[in-house]
């Protein structure tokens, strides 16, 4: 056998080296920017160089020969660089206005959305799913692919009261994290425990201390050393299935899907907020999953209709007050939208104002 | 003899509609001849099928690593080996981008050449930490192909319970709102943190994110434990001939509605010149009136940093935001850089000490209370750390004037 090689702990590199040119320029030197349409960004310094970027969709979990037709699209269009954000888009940046159409024309030829600026409904950010997480719940790749279908008009363009961020998240641990509407599983039942396997898979103490309500105990059962779940406690939150597979979590009828809407991280007018459960028992339907899209539909178009200029969806709703939000969606109100966890008497309407 | 496509009706029809299908790029790379990769990713193919069909995820963890690190591949086994076992094996190694993930072709095309020589061909742009994942290998190429990913500069991620990959917004390369270096932070702190990224030994992850203004543009504040925000603390720089312009373009009553109205805290006017009248005093820095005006209004020039602590997900009690920890640092010299890492080294080290077994530092906080933790990391308390002082009574509070004569002494010594 070789000689192992060492690790060179270098850390990130320098971005510089991967940058256009005129960023480098420029950098630190910008003075303001505009969108001259949608999907297209000028970022303009204070020498007066103006730098276009052109944003577009991509699949996120991308085989080789879609990123090297990117790199062709690069190559031609912007001397070879590129970048790609938080979200997974691509953004190609030039200094030549001539090139901005010609790129845009290129891109939605070669099946890249140009958009995803400004006022628009971004691409879905999201986890592994079935492709590689070890405790999935459903697909990640699919659902969005599926539902990005269906909002890419959105994409395409800016008309939304302000900036539309989804997310959807493959189990309850939530990897997509926050968003104006998040998309997650919400399981139903309590672990399913192959006994037989416990002792010789899991750490038990770990394991028992995961549990959030403490409804989990070692047991003996038929002889041999296992965990057993009070049912009447357990909330179904899956924390215990990753340190412990043989507590299976998932069900392919009994996981199901739940939306949460009006979450965000900006501090841009209100402070950050959390996303707050909306809708849930949706059924885990691949391919397609349609009824979450319908759902995810109905919200974004009565967003779309009511809320102000700049309202993000979890500033519009506490406008409106949840009753009529409610009313608008259409959406059942039931027992399961009252918080019912620690803290959870913050969420109560604590005054008398009300909406009719 | 290359091995059948495996049939994928359920999957065959993500292949339709104007959205890029991964399906057909994992087609693509099946279908790829005789390289490796095709028949990684016709077993991939035909168990992804599986799981459409069954509705259940068919991988298992495991320990898979590289020499000389403890982290950083993700190790997957196919519970259906039997069935698909070109891909029974199918880890993922993490690789951090350069932050803002900025690119070249070169550097791209050689990372494709790489993974479909070592791997599956398959490529994620990026992962929700900000990794490259390099998605579907098999344990004995792991090595080989982490080899080369370093020959070209590029370093393994977090994973497990130490310091996480890191994610930064585009920051002052491409956008005027970055009231600080975001590219430079992130490289900083993340290049001083290696051993913890590597060698995980912590209760549980640690993550950082870098967002230039309150936009926050890199999700940190409450997806990071430490979520780095750009703001400033003079007045905010007003172009009022920019203003009228903007005026003028959205009509005074739009103006109003989607600049004046919008404010948080009431501190915009609109004058009878259509120039805009600004109380710095009540601005909160949320950048609202910026983002509408890019031309007109701009952050002030004293800016620097805020930092909030403590964001995360639910498990294990609840969901928590970031809240602040230290409400504004300069970071323009060395010396302001060296003290972020020496801070980000403290509150490590606390967490490391104190926290308990899977605990996150928002969850450490919240089980301690913030004013142990400031103690810990002997940083000062301010008022911008609240929303509002306590409500309920049940405090002892027979330190009260030693605490005031801390405070008055505080305020003087910052006077002078």
């Amino acid at each position: 056998m070789s000689e192992l090689r060492r690790p060179v702990e270098c850390g990130v590199p320098d971005s510089k080296q991967f940058m256009h040119p005129a960023l480098v320029r420029n950098y630190g030197q910008w003075a303001f920017h505009d969108r001259p349409r949608p999907g297209v960004l000028r970022h303009v310094s204070d020498s007066g160089e103006a730098v276009y970027t052109v944003k577009a969709g991509t699949q996120r979990q991308m085989d080789v020969h879609t990123i090297r037709a990117l790199c062709d699209i690069a190559d031609t269009f912007c001397d070879g660089h590129v970048r790609f954000t938080v979200r997974s888009s691509v953004e190609f940046m030039t200094t030549d206005e001539a090139k901005v159409a010609p790129l845009i024309e290129r891109l939605e030829k070669d099946g890249f959305p140009v958009g995803g600026t400004g006022n628009s409904v971004g691409f879905i950010s999201h986890t592994q799913g079935w492709l590689h997480c070890d405790i999935p719940g459903t697909d990640a790749s699919g659902v969005v692919k599926a539902l990005m279908d269906e909002l890419v008009d959105e994409f395409k363009s800016e008309e939304m009261p302000n900036r539309v961020k989804i997310t959807t998240s493959c189990c309850q641990i939530n990897c997509g994290g926050q968003g104006d509407i998040a998309i997650n599983v919400q399981h139903t039942k309590p672990p399913v425990i192959n006994h037989a396997l416990v002792a010789g898979v899991c750490e038990r103490p770990a394991v028992i201390a995961r549990c959030p309500v403490a409804a989990i105990r070692p047991a003996l059962v038929d002889g041999k050393p296992s965990l057993e779940v009070d049912e009447k406690k357990c909330v179904c939150c899956g924390a215990c299935y990753p340190p412990c597979p043989p507590m299976q979590i998932n069900d392919p009828v009994h996981s199901k899907i739940a939306i949460w809407v009006g979450g965000k991280h900006s501090s841009t007018r209100s402070k950050p907020m959390f996303h707050k459960l909306v809708a849930a028992g949706l059924p885990n339907n691949a391919p397609r999953w349609p009824e979450v899209a319908e759902v995810v539909k109905k919200i974004l178009a009565v967003y779309k209709a009511d809320a102000r200029a700049w309202e993000r969806m979890g500033e519009w709703i506490e406008r409106i007050g949840w009753p009529r939000f409610f009313e608008l969606t259409e959406l059942p109100f039931t027992k399961y939208h009252v918080d019912n966890w620690r803290g959870g008497r913050a969420n109560l309407n604590a005054s008398a104002h009300l909406h009719f | 003899m290359s091995k059948k496509m495996p049939p994928t009706p359920m999957l065959d029809q993500l292949e339709s509609g104007p959205w890029p299908s991964f399906v057909t790029g994992l087609k693509r790379l099946a279908e790829d001849g005789d390289k490796p990769s095709a028949k990684i990713m016709k077993g991939l193919l035909g168990q992804l099928e599986h799981s459409y069909q069954t509705r259940k995820g068919y991988w298992k963890g495991g320990t898979v690593g590289v020499f000389g690190y403890g982290a950083g591949v993700i190790a997957r086994f196919s519970e259906q080996a039997a069935q698909f076992p070109e891909s029974s094996e199918f880890h993922t190694l993490r690789i951090m981008p350069a932050p803002g993930f900025f690119y070249d072709t070169k550097t791209l095309r050689q990372m494709c050449d790489i993974w479909e020589e070592h791997g599956s061909g398959l490529i994620a742009l990026h992962g929700q930490s900000g990794d490259i994942m390099f998605q579907g290998c098999r344990t004995e190429q792991v090595q080989p192909a982490w080899d080369k990913l370093n020959e070209m500069g590029f370093d393994m991620g977090g994973a497990g319970a130490g310091v996480r990959t890191a994610a930064s917004c585009v920051g002052p390369a491409r956008c005027e709102q970055a009231c600080y270096d975001t590219l430079a932070a992130h490289r900083a702190i993340i290049n001083d943190f290696t051993d913890d990224i590597h060698r995980p030994s912590l209760p549980y992850k640690m993550k950082f994110k870098f967002s230039g203004c309150a936009n926050d543009c890199a999700n940190a504040t409450q997806r990071a434990d430490v979520a780095i925000l750009g703001t400033w603390k003079d007045d905010m720089q007003v172009d009022q001939d920019e203003v009228k312009a903007k005026v003028k373009q959205l009509g005074r009553k739009e103006f109003i509605n989607q600049v004046i109205r919008m404010c948080p805290t009431q501190a915009l006017g609109l004058n009878d010149d259509d120039t805009l009248d600004v109380d710095n005093k009540s601005c909160v820095r949320c950048m609202h009136c910026i983002n509408v005006c890019t031309k007109a209004l701009k952050p002030g020039k004293e800016r620097g940093i805020c930092i909030l602590v403590g964001g995360k997900r639910t498990l294990k009690i609840g969901d928590l935001m970031g809240t602040v920890l230290v409400p504004f640092m300069k970071l323009e010299t060395e010396e302001d850089f060296a003290g972020l890492v020496e801070l980000a080294h403290n509150m490590l080290d606390f967490f490391a000490d104190n926290a308990l077994e899977h605990e996150r530092t928002g969850e450490m906080i919240e089980r301690i209370g913030l004013v142990n933790y400031l103690e810990g990391l002997g940083l000062e308390l301010d008022v911008n750390m609240i929303n509002q002082p306590r409500t309920n009574s049940y405090i002892r509070t027979d330190g009260w004037d030693e605490e005031a004569r801390k405070w008055a002494e505080r305020k003087n010594s910052a006077a002078e």
